[in-house]
């Protein structure tokens, strides 16, 4: 028999409490994900389809999302001046608080909450689409004609994630620090130089490199880890909302635990 | 041709196929018929190379489609046209887009070429008007003739139907079975159709295999069906009173 370098089709182990044979599922997922991966960065078939597809999920990723990310990023800025206000007084100085907004926003706020809430956006999104087309065997069909699937269904998303999400987060960034600056004057926190005084102390701007390189890693694994869950479905309808669910949950434990990871290796 | 040599596949501790040997015949209709669960599906897969036999190979016109690498294996592929029993099309794609699909990823056509190619193969399924519906928006029997439409866009030397009457009613049943038939007749392909539909195996079948519990145990064509050849295929095939009063009138 010939083994395939690549065999997609591998059974999944029985899920159980024994903590061995949990181990053992979670490095069969591990190992089935580096598959896909794997699968997934080959040259495609047609350039030109390829070009198409992932403007297409440049819309899907980005575009679409910029609605949701300029909303919560101007509610985060403002949250974070009124909170900052209401816990500086006496020998701190107000220009403190154009200073936290600034770090919070470009440290933590931007690059890490707007990742996870488009792993709840996107990442379902692309886990339904690949699992609804796994079980309605349009994966399959795809096989057929001799196109890799992976590369032409997860590529796309995956190249997409990393190129748009970034711009997302800058984007995240300029509004929420905007939006502080605006509740600050108009509440009366802070003065408008004060704040903008404060914004530009102690500026590094080594902090926004380091957020933006999460953000990348990021994109990188909401796109990919949800591919994965939706590439691999089986079943029905039931186990695509249940894959959709899964990529989701995965996405935000996996970005959580590089998040930490990122900022020992960056920061320290 | 298409010859299965003694492919053998296992899930777990579940022997699906057992050394199945099989020939299809180029320019003919080769119907796999049998039970559900009886392994049809999983035989069809494996000849795809859709799953990978444990044992036993696949040969395409002489060609190991088995022993080849997935670059090799490719080509073999272009060569295929595959309708699904649920038609797999793409549903984020209209009709004539689904058609256009393979001619865009493997064809070195220009877009005109590509265009009058699946205007060809949509006025054969007799579709020539749908090619701006959307898949949801057709019934079951207009997308079967598409997915036979992207089957046959890139001139296929092979075509595998998998349940192609499911779903559909006895006149768009018919419809279909004629459809495949014609077209392997034009195109000079080897078609293997998987079924249990006994109207669509009489209807449409040059040659027939019988799969029971994951192994080939008879051969033969619709005339020699209505003899019989053991009683596992007798159970099967005059499961209907329409087939044991065929059989009683010896005429088809």
């Amino acid at each position: 028999m010939v083994m395939r370098k690549y065999d997609l089709n591998l059974p999944v182990p029985v899920s159980t409490i024994n903590p061995y044979l949990r181990t053992m599922q979670w490095m069969f997922h591990i190992g089935r994900y580096m598959q896909l991966l794997a699968a997934s960065f080959r040259r495609p078939e047609k350039w030109r389809v390829f070009k198409d597809l992932f403007i297409l999920e440049l819309e899907s990723i980005g575009i679409q999302s910029v609605g949701i990310v300029a909303l919560l990023s101007l509610f985060m800025g403002a949250v974070i001046c009124l909170q900052t206000a209401h816990q500086i007084g006496g020998w701190i100085p107000v220009y403190t608080v154009g200073f936290t907004v600034r770090q919070t926003m470009i440290l933590e706020f931007s690059p890490t909450l707007i990742p996870v809430i488009l792993a709840g956006k996107v990442g379902s999104n692309i886990a339904s689409q690949i699992g609804t087309m796994r079980v309605t065997e349009q994966i399959d069909a795809l096989e057929i004609m001799g196109v890799n699937s992976a590369t032409y269904l997860v590529l796309p998303k995956i190249l997409a994630g990393v190129i748009i999400v970034p711009f997302l987060v800058v984007l995240s960034m300029v509004l929420g620090i905007g939006a502080g600056a605006w509740i600050g004057v108009a509440t009366g926190v802070s003065a408008l130089a004060d704040f903008e005084y404060g914004m530009q102390v102690d500026f590094k701007v080594f902090d926004v490199i380091y957020a933006l390189t999460k953000t990348v890693v990021f994109g990188f694994i909401l796109t990919s880890v949800s591919a994965y869950h939706g590439y691999h479905a089986s079943g029905g309808a039931l186990e695509v909302g249940r894959s959709s669910t899964k990529a989701v949950v995965w996405s935000v434990v996996i970005i959580m635990i590089s998040n930490l990871i990122l900022t020992q290796m960056l920061l320290n | 041709m298409i010859e299965l040599h003694n492919i053998s596949k296992s899930f777990g501790s579940h022997d699906v196929l057992n050394d199945v040997q099989a020939t299809f015949e180029r320019g003919k209709v080769n119907f796999v018929i049998g039970r559900s669960g009886s392994g049809k599906s999983v035989l069809t897969k494996c000849t795809v190379g859709l799953i990978e036999p444990d044992q036993g190979f696949v040969t395409y016109d002489g060609r190991d489609f088995t022993a080849l690498s997935g670059k090799e294996r490719k080509v073999i592929r272009q060569e295929i046209g595959m309708l699904f029993q649920g038609s797999a099309l793409f549903d984020s794609m209209t009709v004539e887009e689904n058609v256009r699909f393979p001619l865009r990823m493997f064809s070195d056509f220009s877009e005109e070429q590509i265009r009058r190619r699946s205007a060809e193969c949509l006025e054969r399924v007799e579709l020539s008007d749908a090619g701006v519906r959307f898949p949801a928006e057709c019934s079951g029997g207009m997308q079967k003739r598409v997915g036979i439409a992207r089957a046959i866009a890139m001139n296929p030397k092979y075509l595998f139907c998998d349940e192609p009457n499911s779903g559909l009613d006895p006149q768009t049943a018919i419809v279909i079975d004629q459809l495949i038939m014609e077209i392997t007749r034009e195109y000079d392909m080897t078609t293997v159709v998987i079924s249990h539909d006994m109207n669509s195996v009489m209807e449409a079948s040059d040659t027939i295999h019988f799969v029971h519990e994951g192994s080939i145990l008879w051969k033969g064509t619709r005339q020699s069906l209505l003899a019989g050849g053991n009683r596992e295929l007798e159970d099967f095939v005059f499961a209907s009173n329409l087939m044991r009063q065929i059989r009683s009138s010896g005429q088809l």
